[in-house]
């Protein structure tokens, strides 16, 4: 992207001036290098998501943003039902709810030495990963309801896990007016089996270390100190999320004219807030962030059960679980008034600042733990949510794809991958060579710079930055 | 991906083959068994997107991978077939598993050389 389309607002903010019919500008929080670095598409798509009805402040891009589905991935926007705002099955996108979870372990690196090779070859065995792989349990009606509306409180209450495990989950595990009703025989069907399932793609359980601590005070009130082994999960809901943003998105692209919406593209269908369609896809999109949410929670237990088995004396209580693809309805102070928003974030991450009423009691001075996923082969970031009100309290999720799985495939050889992995201490274990080679740590962009732009641009802080030692891969 | 043929259902048929592209190589999907499924859009683009997602849907429950298939559209209602057999991980080792036919760079369409391009870009 030229630099020269936008109108720099400080070293790490850059604005789209409305045109057409946005009706609130665009916001890229980006380096030069970063913005340069974009896709066209992404100021395409800032632009696009600011024509939607309702939308409010601005439409925003955090660094790591990138070309994606109507919205761009890194994208952030918030709308008021008041105003005729909408809700966007596009914008939450087919991953619903997809997070990052990071529990502690209570171990140093020392710890681990010895059994590294077969801790990886025991979680590789238990953590059901890639395409076609299945949990250990199966839901029927009834019980996949209670699932759907009790999330990772559903898990617990099932023994999966510790009740201190909620306090440290977004909306305390369960996300509330989940309404399991609004979800397909279909979507069901899909998850019957993917109950505990990591998937594929860019999912992982990864076991790391804290290499670095940026923020010692911070880094105290989250529990961590350098050389730290923690474990984390990244995935999602699932065929359960898949399916229902499948099928709404055709259900509000048909309905968009209906609803009086010119979409700038399909895949922004939407449906407003206060309308039949825009509730049932609430209902049913809050449905799969609890899906998300108790698979997260069922994946801890078996990492849980690894570590028991072979390092009895680790315990792992969870630092924080974030959602990165997710509408939800927050308080926001916007021209000097509060207003009830519904904030989209498609690959970006909520990130509330200390004292926000929100915050875990554990967190209300440090701000809350924002944990930034990088390759398999580089980094890992946790930050702190800094800033009150910065795009809606929110930061970056990840590192942000540099290329294309295809050209990533041409480049590497996923044996080779492993083994140069190896040859640094990572330990790679994943069912799939081609998957390792789309996922090489080459293809996706340097995570540093990334969470060095949110750090600069206020977005949230640096705490710690953590290294893989065994990377699961989907 | 992207299917082409000279005719739209011919281009919805690729586009299956393109979609099996994307987990493994398709020649290595043995064609043993056969699933049915039907669809109706507004348009043929929304059609594809709705015949690779119930595509996407028979893998994802059946746990199986397709190679061949066969595509009959009258009036944007798509009648298909496609043939394959159970998912095997460690014979055809799937790269990745398919979220979704998206919308973006969705297109049907006829080229200047009278064949049909039939695309989408999928999430994974």
């Amino acid at each position: 992207m030229d630099p020269a389309r936008l109108e720099r607002k400080s070293a790490y903010e850059w604005h789209i001036r409305p045109y057409g019919k946005m009706r609130v500008p665009g916001v890229i929080f980006a380096s030069e290098d970063l913005l340069r670095g974009m896709d066209d598409k992404v100021y395409e798509q800032v632009a696009n998501v600011a024509m939607l009805p309702g939308i409010v402040g601005a439409s925003y891009a955090m660094p790591d943003a990138h070309w994606g589905y109507g919205f761009s991935i890194g994208g952030v926007a918030a709308f008021d039902a008041d105003l005729g705002g909408v809700v966007s099955a596009g914008g939450v996108g087919f991953d619903i709810s997809c997070g990052v979870r990071t529990l502690h372990t209570g171990l140093k690196v020392a710890d681990i030495d010895r059994v590294k090779h077969r801790l990886a070859d025991e979680l590789y065995r238990a953590i059901p990963a890639g395409m076609g792989s299945t949990g250990s349990i199966r839901l029927d009606g009834a019980e996949m309801d209670r699932m759907l509306e009790g999330g990772a409180r559903w898990a617990v209450e099932q023994g999966f896990g510790e009740k201190a495990d909620l306090e440290r989950i977004e909306e305390s595990g369960a996300m509330q007016d989940a309404d399991p009703s609004q979800v397909s025989a279909q979507a069901k069907k899909r998850q019957k089996d993917e109950m505990g399932t990591l998937g594929s793609g860019n999912h992982y359980l990864e076991i790391q270390q804290v290499i670095e601590v940026h923020a010692p005070g911070i880094a105290a009130a989250f529990g961590l100190e350098q050389g730290d082994v923690l474990v984390s999960i990244h995935c999602g809901s699932r065929g359960l999320g898949h399916q229902i943003g499948t099928e709404f998105l055709k259900r509000m692209v048909i309905a968009a004219q209906d609803h009086g919406i010119a979409l700038p593209d399909r895949e922004l269908a939407c449906a407003p807030i206060n309308s039949k369609l825009g509730q049932e896809y609430l209902g049913a999109m809050r449905s799969a962030i609890n899906c998300a949410l108790a698979n997260r929670q069922m994946l801890t237990h078996l990492a849980r059960k690894v570590f028991s088995k072979m390092l009895p004396e680790a315990r792992l209580p969870l630092l924080y679980d974030v959602s990165h693809n997710t509408c939800k309805l927050e308080e926001h102070l916007v021209d000097g008034e509060m207003n009830r928003l519904y904030v989209h974030r498609k690959g970006a991450t909520r990130a509330f600042w200390p004292y926000h009423p929100d915050l875990p009691r554990a967190f209300k001075e440090s701000g809350q733990p924002v944990l930034i996923g990088g390759s398999m082969g580089t980094a890992s970031y946790i930050l702190a949510g800094a800033r009150q009100g910065a795009a809606f309290g929110s930061a970056c999720h990840g590192a942000g794809r540099a290329m294309s799985r295809h050209r990533a495939l041409d480049r590497w050889n996923g044996r080779q991958v492993v083994e140069d992995l190896e040859e640094k201490g990572i330990l790679i274990r994943s069912p799939s060579m081609r998957g390792v080679a789309e996922e090489a740590p080459g293809a996706y962009k340097d995570v540093t710079s990334v969470v060095d732009a949110a750090e600069g641009a206020g977005l949230a802080r640096k705490v710690a930055r953590v290294a893989p030692l065994i990377c699961i891969k989907g | 991906m992207r299917g082409l043929g000279a005719t739209p259902d011919q281009a919805f048929e690729q586009a299956g083959i393109a979609l099996t592209a994307v987990i493994t190589d398709p020649a290595r999907v043995s064609p043993r068994e056969m699933v049915a499924l039907s669809c109706a859009a507004p348009n043929l683009e929304l059609l594809l997107a709705d015949w690779l997602n119930g595509l996407i849907f028979e893998m994802a429950t059946r746990h199986m991978l397709f190679g061949k298939f066969d595509v009959s559209i009258r009036e944007n209602r798509l009648e298909g077939k496609a043939w394959g057999e159970p998912l095997d991980a460690a014979r055809h080792r799937p790269a990745v598993e398919i979220k979704g036919a998206t919308y973006t760079e969705l297109k049907v369409a006829q080229r200047e050389d009278g064949s049909w391009l039939a695309q989408c870009v999928v999430d994974v």
